[in-house]
């Protein structure tokens, strides 16, 4: 029988994952299609605040979307009515995607004559964030009733995203919510996060958050 | 659960390495796993239990758990303290400049194989 031998590995277990992350993004990079990982709770508003970025930027952007849920194709069939293409992703119960997963979902998605491809990830605050899906640009939404004190309670999530919305503001008043103190915690832990206070079913700040969007994709096209 | 996740990407990582070195059986996987990584060893071990059996090289495999302790480091008194036990806010003069220097990785030490 052959000898037992020990091998040095010190490999982080996130680098096999990391790797396909980086290949992608080149290869997005190279077809001049813009990714964005949009993050979040359950129920802070993803869906919402996409038809409303959606109806901002169709004019301009091919826009594909990809739904990523455990169950269920509610979320697809809402942005298909926008007019976007659209696509459910199941993870057959992992709480995130992962580069792999999300390769096959662009695939699924045919984005040959995609330009902003949007990737709405699992509601979750903790596994999407260990896991780069090759995304351009992270964002993710913090909602008011969730509390200020999120990026406290969840660094890490805080720590890798571009941009954060603070979506929901028209009921800051119900909820005791200190908008000022939430800015500060989430640049406690992320001194370059653009944060954008909106309210997706007003429209207010979806300017804003559009513009920055514009911007990014713009960029990334140019910039091949 | 990104636990499930985690045990996917340690055996596709083994996976690779054995067909590199040619490695037949492999019959331990020494994980190091941060205090502050989110990772729970223990979920990490039933998720491992289930998902070894699906390979060919590592039915048997055993998963090795070795904590790092986690430490912050704060910048305004140049002092080091445990995270877990103060987190963000420094316990030595109560900054919150501080930053981790140790304790988030989830690592890969070593394999035992045939």
């Amino acid at each position: 029988m052959d000898e037992v031998k020990i091998i040095e590995i010190k490999q982080s277990v996130f680098s096999a994952n990391d790797r396909q992350a980086e290949q992608l993004r080149a290869d997005l990079k190279q077809k001049g299609i813009f990714l964005l990982n949009l993050m979040s709770s359950p129920g802070s508003g993803k869906t919402t605040t996409l038809t409303k970025t959606i109806a901002a930027l169709k004019d301009e952007f091919t826009i594909g979307v990809m739904e990523a849920d455990i169950d269920s194709d509610v979320d697809a069939k809402t942005i298909a009515a926008t007019g976007a293409k659209s696509i459910q992703l199941h993870t057959g119960g992992m709480c995130h995607l992962d580069a792999g997963m999300t390769r096959q979902g662009l695939e699924a998605l045919d984005t040959s004559d995609v330009e902003l491809a949007i990737l709405e990830n699992v509601g979750n605050l903790v596994c999407p964030a260990e896991f780069d899906t090759g995304a351009s640009k992270n964002a993710m939404i913090l909602s008011v009733p969730e509390g200020a004190d999120k990026p406290l309670k969840y660094p890490l999530m805080f720590s890798i995203c571009d941009v954060v919305l603070i979506n929901k503001i028209d009921v800051m008043p119900y909820f005791d919510f200190d908008l000022e103190q939430c800015k500060r915690n989430i640049l406690m832990r992320n001194p370059k996060a653009m944060i954008i206070p909106i309210c997706a079913k007003t429209g207010e700040g979806i300017e804003l958050w559009a513009d920055w969007l514009r911007a990014e994709v713009t960029a990334w096209k140019n910039d091949k | 659960m990104h636990e499930l996740g985690i045990v996917f990407n340690i055996i596709d990582t083994i996976e690779q390495i054995a067909k590199e070195q040619s490695l037949t059986q492999v019959a331990s996987v020494t994980v190091q796993v941060g205090e502050v990584s989110t990772v729970i060893p223990h979920y990490l071990e039933d998720c491992w239990k289930w998902a070894v059996k699906k390979t060919d090289i590592m039915k048997e495999c055993k998963l090795i758990h070795e904590p790092i302790e986690a430490i912050t480091f704060c910048e305004d008194c140049a002092q080091t303290y445990r995270t877990v036990d103060f987190g963000k806010t420094c316990p030595h003069c109560g900054s919150e400049h501080t930053y981790l220097v140790v304790g988030n990785e989830v690592q890969i030490k070593e394999i035992e194989a045939v």
